[in-house]
């Protein structure tokens, strides 16, 4: 019997179109947004990016790192950098940024891959603290106060504040559906399919034939260049950096960590749901101050012991949607089944 | 020459104290494989309980012990009897998650109760006192005292763990919880046991950490990694390791702060990260990481 093997299935087309009207909406905020909608969305783009990439990592590489804010530093770092000591117009520099870290990023999967589990997850929180106290000892960036981001360049990126508001707004969005086309594109290809056997169980992954190790340190390496060119891209339009903003854990990683977790670790869609979900809390709540911060940790512990595959993960249960056409499902060619019946 | 024998000592009697830090960790990571993020933000908690102790009661610091070690290890029960026991299972990220969690709660609570101000337990005139070891050397008798304390504290907890009831108790559901089940142990009640007893040392540590140094609701995140770091180094599975661990980490401190005083935390951080490069399975290993 013949089959052959679909990723689509109606719910994903309906969200493939769904989708694409977004995209179109949302690439045209200038148009019908002010300068407050911008802002907030590209924080809201930014805050996709990086829970999607940690998503990746930990719900589906099985890395649970509680130091990505090394490379969110890195980038940002580089970015400054480039931009300060060399003048490179700061735009050009943000895919540096990412080709330098990730190839940082070699050396440091090498130490921190000598440590399992929990243990994995404090190691590379102590190579972020690591990369945070040498940033404050780079006098020519600012040592431990920081430094700005020349004039001459902001301004080299468009004539006016306006269009520059609409150049950073669009390369916020290109960056968010860049990191996602990534993760689609990787989860489709048999590294994704290795992903998901790890994902499910790494023992039989290994009797199947998978490199485990070398398949976790890819993924490691290309979530560190592209948390880093988000990064690069953060600070950039924050014009100002200072190593304990750049390397910050709350900000990078706990953030990140429950946003995933809210939205739906180990779904593509969770981090997209979470963030939305993140940002109406602190919309609504911030003028509490510490108590929103108090709140939110009480929320993610709620949901990781109510519900541990998040919001998008009952949506999954109950309905089965996708929205991205990622699930591998195999199908039967009725033609092929109709002559095999034949033949026999 | 003196004063190479000052940084070191020094470093050593510090490093006392990060053994202090890692014995609480390593043990719940050996009997639960659990390892507690909000570890260094409850050393901050008994902290600030042995500082409204002493304001309320206008007890010393050292007298607070006796009621801050209790309460610290009831929250330590209660905490694995209502929460953590339900994250505990293959999967590593509920524990992380929920630990994780709470260093953001406890952190964001402290700083609502107590402000961003700096404090620090006044313990009086033990503070100032010096014994002379030889010409030119002195040490305090305060870091002398939480030096011993760290070795007994250690000492004790290696014979708690290979020779009582409770030690054998938490040793066969570290190697089956299973097993130890059919064998009637109640896990749970293991497993709570033994985050009590992780947070009373928590306790110990917290209070003589509010004597040395200033502390405010933000430094607890450091102290997590302090005592990771000398849970690594000394090796895993190993009390005796830990404590060389927390020494290693105090003297490579110490001398990175004599060389230049914003090299101290990088260069501890740098030590850790050099034996884990050459010697992943720690110096005193008896298991691997």
């Amino acid at each position: 019997m013949s089959t052959r093997v679909t990723f689509a299935s109606r719910s994903s087309r309906a969200g493939m179109a769904l989708c694409a009207v977004g995209f179109v909406t949302l690439a045209a905020a200038p148009a019908w947004g002010g300068r407050d909608d911008l802002q907030l969305l590209s924080e809201m783009y930014s805050y996709v990016a990086l829970a999607s990439l940690w998503n990746l990592l930990a719900g589906y590489a099985g890395l649970v790192s509680v130091g990505q804010q090394a490379y969110v530093g890195l980038g940002a770092y580089i970015l400054f950098a480039f931009a300060i000591l060399a003048g490179l117009p700061p735009l050009a520099a943000i895919p540096l940024a990412g080709i330098i870290s990730a190839a940082v990023a070699v050396p440091v999967a090498g130490l921190v891959f000598r440590l399992r589990g929990h243990y994995f997850a404090i190691g590379t929180w102590i190579v972020a603290e690591v990369f945070r106290l040498t940033a404050s000892q780079v006098s020519v960036l600012g040592g431990g106060s920081g430094t700005s981001l020349p004039a001459a360049l902001i301004i080299a990126i468009a004539p006016s504040r306006q269009l520059r508001d609409f150049v950073e707004y669009w390369v916020a969005l290109a960056l968010v559906v860049a990191v996602l086309l990534l993760i689609v594109l990787l989860l489709r290809s048999r590294y994704g399919l290795a992903l998901k056997a790890i994902r499910d169980s790494e023992l039989a992954a290994t009797c199947n034939g998978i490199d485990v190790r070398r398949t976790k340190i890819l993924v490691y390496i290309v979530t560190a260049g592209a948390t880093a060119m988000i990064g690069a891209f953060i600070f950039l339009q924050r014009l100002r950096i200072s190593p304990d903003a750049a390397f910050s854990v709350n900000d990078w990683t706990a953030f990140v960590i429950f946003i995933t977790v809210i939205g739906g670790i180990g779904r593509i869609e969770g981090p997209i749901i979470g963030t939305i979900v993140f940002f109406a809390l602190r919309q609504t709540l911030a003028d509490l101050g510490t108590f929103y911060l108090l709140m939110l940790g009480a929320v993610a512990i709620t949901i990781m012991l109510a519900t541990p595959k998040g919001i998008w993960g009952l949506v999954v249960e109950k309905l089965g949607w996708q929205i991205f056409p990622l699930e591998r499902r195999v199908i039967a060619d009725s033609n092929a089944v109709a002559r095999d019946a034949a033949k026999t | 020459m003196t004063d190479w024998i000052n940084v070191i000592l020094q470093g050593v009697l510090v490093g006392g104290l990060y053994a202090m830090f890692a014995a609480g960790l390593s043990l719940i990571f050996g009997v639960m494989r659990l390892v507690n993020i909000a570890h260094g933000d409850l050393i901050v908690l008994a902290a600030y309980l042995a500082l409204v102790a002493t304001q309320t009661l206008g007890i010393g610091p050292l007298v607070s012990l006796l009621i801050v070690v209790p309460l610290m290890a009831a929250i330590g029960y209660a905490l694995q009897r209502l929460i953590l026991n339900r994250t505990l299972g293959e999967d590593l990220l509920p524990p992380l998650l929920v630990t994780f969690g709470l260093s953001v709660i406890i952190q964001n609570g402290l700083l609502a109760l107590f402000t961003a101000d700096d404090r620090k337990l006044q313990a009086g005139a033990i503070e100032v006192a010096t014994v002379r070891l030889f010409e030119g050397v002195y040490v305090g008798l305060l870091p002398l005292l939480q030096f011993a304390v760290a070795v007994a504290v250690i000492a004790a907890l290696q014979f708690v763990f290979y020779r009582t009831a409770l030690g054998r108790a938490f040793r066969a559901t570290a190697d089956s919880p299973e097993v130890a089940q059919l064998m009637g142990l109640d896990n749970r009640h293991v497993f709570a046991l033994a985050m009590a007893l992780s947070l009373a040392v928590v306790a110990i540590a917290g209070v003589f950490l509010a004597i040395r140094a200033d502390f405010d609701p933000s430094i607890g995140p450091a102290r997590l990694i302090f005592g990771f770091e000398a849970v690594i180094i000394g090796g895993l599975g190993s009390l005796w390791g830990t404590l060389a661990g927390g020494l290693v980490l105090g003297v490579a401190q110490a001398i990175g702060a004599h060389i230049n005083p914003g090299w101290q935390i990088l260069a501890g951080h740098i030590a850790f990260l050099a034996i884990l490069a050459v010697r992943p399975e720690g110096l005193f290993a008896k298991g691997r990481a």
